[in-house]
């Protein structure tokens, strides 16, 4: 009997998903159903490319032609609306069900709302492409753009709208910019460059009032200072996309529960990408969730091998980077796994932290330079930290001796 | 087709590794292999235009730096997501220490 595969979220995740079970010649039916009109498309230009170009073009990871050529069946602009377990089937928002012998939830996650009366029309988020064509319609010189949130996605945001000309400022009520999972040195770097480049950053300050009449907003800071904008952006984090689950029933921690296979307590239903925790094996099975592309890739693949019984266990280090003006920041593992901190200095200012655990086992790495100058000492500490390496720190310090002969040792 | 050009020394390359080579307002990836041979192919990743001599090389396999996009510098064959286009490749050759590749 053929087996039918349904993958619920065509984003990243799920779009690599159905390519894969192709690529590992599953031949019955694959369908993607996304709530999104798009095929599934890349959203990291979103925040950079995307928002300086002429208008924001679309970065689809695939074609209807591919996808034809497949027999992957993509139903958009539909959202499944519940699973029911007994019947192995999904309920979706046009009335149709359809039954499934294994089920993929890649539903993503949403950016988090900012709890607070007062926000209107000049208040927007940024998740989707159709987001950021609203977005870049207001990036212009002499437009005002208040950036609520010193994240990430905030950030990248910032860089570009200075590119277009627009007046920047970046409210950010922790007492640094990217205080999650970035190294205050590090974090310095980007907040120096902002300011270089002319963006204000505010950080330390909670906002205590929001007022958006339609064509402006007014934002009252807990010190009492006022930042007046024609545009304000939230980028204060995201929240897995956990309900579908949820109401069937499926166990929900930080996101949709899966074990180290990627499976939720039902043995038919699998989940992967930005909506699930999962237990991280380089870290003795802590259970995390990341907000990652590599990882919603890297997970939609794994989840197809799994759909198809391969009983395989995650085990990737998770790997993550940001693009602001020329300078690039990758971060391999988590850098609160590590005590203490060996710097590693490149070319052109670029350096690399290594962060140890208190056993001497490199725990992650975290580095920023100009272009792609991080990259490659990036990607071998991401492979010392899989193979659970505990390089000698002076080793890690020194530039003349090569990471990759580390990783030989 | 004699359009062979000198690209650098064969020493300036290290063992697995690869180097940048920029001729004619193109530019060139040029790699030696763990096994001691040379290769070249086009210097940009398909999928964003990096350099890829940014990269990692392991075995046979180029790592482009931006997002790990993975290509055989054999083949040029692209080796998963993100990437799908290969590369083009470029013969090579060695004359007296010197590392030559035809760009047609
Ligand atoms: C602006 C921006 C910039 C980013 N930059 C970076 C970066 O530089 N580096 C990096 O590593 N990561 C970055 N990320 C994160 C990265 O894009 C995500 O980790 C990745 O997209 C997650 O993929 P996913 O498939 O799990 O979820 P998503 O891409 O969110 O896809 C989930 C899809 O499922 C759909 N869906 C949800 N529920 C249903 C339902 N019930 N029925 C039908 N469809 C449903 C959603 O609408 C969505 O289309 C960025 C994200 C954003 C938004
Ligand atoms: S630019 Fe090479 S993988 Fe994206």
């Amino acid at each position: 009997m053929t087996k039918a595969m349904i993958i619920i979220g065509a984003g990243e995740c799920g779009g690599r998903a159905a390519l894969a079970l192709r690529d590992l010649g599953f031949e019955g039916p694959v369908t993607l159903v996304g709530d999104e009109p798009h095929l599934p498309y890349e959203r990291p230009p979103l925040s950079k490319e995307a928002m300086t170009g002429e208008a924001p073009v679309i970065k689809a990871i695939t074609s209807d032609e591919i996808l034809a050529e497949r027999s992957i069946r993509h139903i958009h602009s539909v959202q499944a609306v519940a699973i029911d377990r007994a019947a192995h089937a999904v309920r979706l928002s046009d009335g149709s069900a359809l039954p499934y012998d294994k089920l993929l939830l890649a539903t993503g996650s949403l950016p988090r709302k900012l709890p607070m009366p007062g926000l209107g029309a000049r208040c927007v988020y940024l998740r989707t492409y159709n987001d950021a064509q609203a977005i870049r319609a207001h990036l212009r010189a002499g437009n005002r753009v208040a950036i609520v949130g010193g994240g990430f996605i905030g950030l990248e945001l910032a860089a570009s709208a200075r590119k277009l000309g627009a007046d920047v400022t970046v409210v950010e009520a922790q007492p640094r910019i990217l205080m999650r999972g970035v190294p205050a040195e590090i974090a310095e770097i980007i907040h120096k460059q902002h300011e270089a480049e002319g963006v204000t950053i505010l950080a330390g300050q909670g906002i205590s009032a929001i007022a958006d009449d339609g064509a402006e907003v007014r934002i009252t800071l807990a010190g009492g200072l006022e930042v007046v904008a024609d545009l304000a952006i939230i980028g204060i984090g995201a929240v897995p996309v956990t309900t579908l689950a949820a109401e069937a029933g499926l166990s929900i921690d930080n996101g949709i529960a899966v074990d180290a296979e990627l499976r939720t307590g039902d043995p038919d239903i699998f989940a992967a990408g930005d909506c699930c925790s999962f237990p991280l094996a380089v870290y003795g099975g802590r259970r995390v969730r990341l907000e990652a592309w590599r990882n919603a890739q890297e997970q939609g693949a794994l989840a197809a091998r799994n759909m198809l019984g391969a009983g395989e266990a995650h085990a990737a280090v998770p790997w993550f980077w940001s693009d602001q003006y020329g300078l690039t920041l990758q971060i391999a593992g988590l850098s609160d796994e590590g005590h203490s901190v060996v710097r590693r200095d490149l070319e052109d200012g670029a350096f690399i932290l290594f962060h140890l655990a208190g056993d001497g086992r490199l725990v992650a790495a975290s580095g920023i330079g100009p272009g792609n100058a991080v990259a490659r000492d990036i990607r071998l500490a991401e492979m010392l930290i899989a193979k659970r390496a505990t390089p000698a720190p002076e080793a890690l310090g020194s530039q003349t001796v090569k990471l990759k002969s580390l990783l030989a040792a | 087709m004699s359009d062979w050009v000198e690209a650098c020394d064969a020493e300036d390359i290290d063992e697995e590794d690869v180097m940048r080579f920029d001729h004619g307002g193109r530019t060139f990836a040029i790699y030696r292999s763990p096994d001691d041979e040379y290769f070249a192919t086009d210097g940009l990743c398909s999928h964003e235009k990096v350099h890829l001599a940014d990269g990692l090389v392991m075995d046979d396999i180029i790592e482009c730096p931006k997002h790990n996009g993975r290509f055989n510098y054999k083949t040029g064959a692209a080796r998963g997501a993100p990437v799908c286009v290969n590369l083009r490749t470029y013969p090579v050759k060695l004359d007296a220490g010197k590392v030559l590749i035809q760009i047609g």
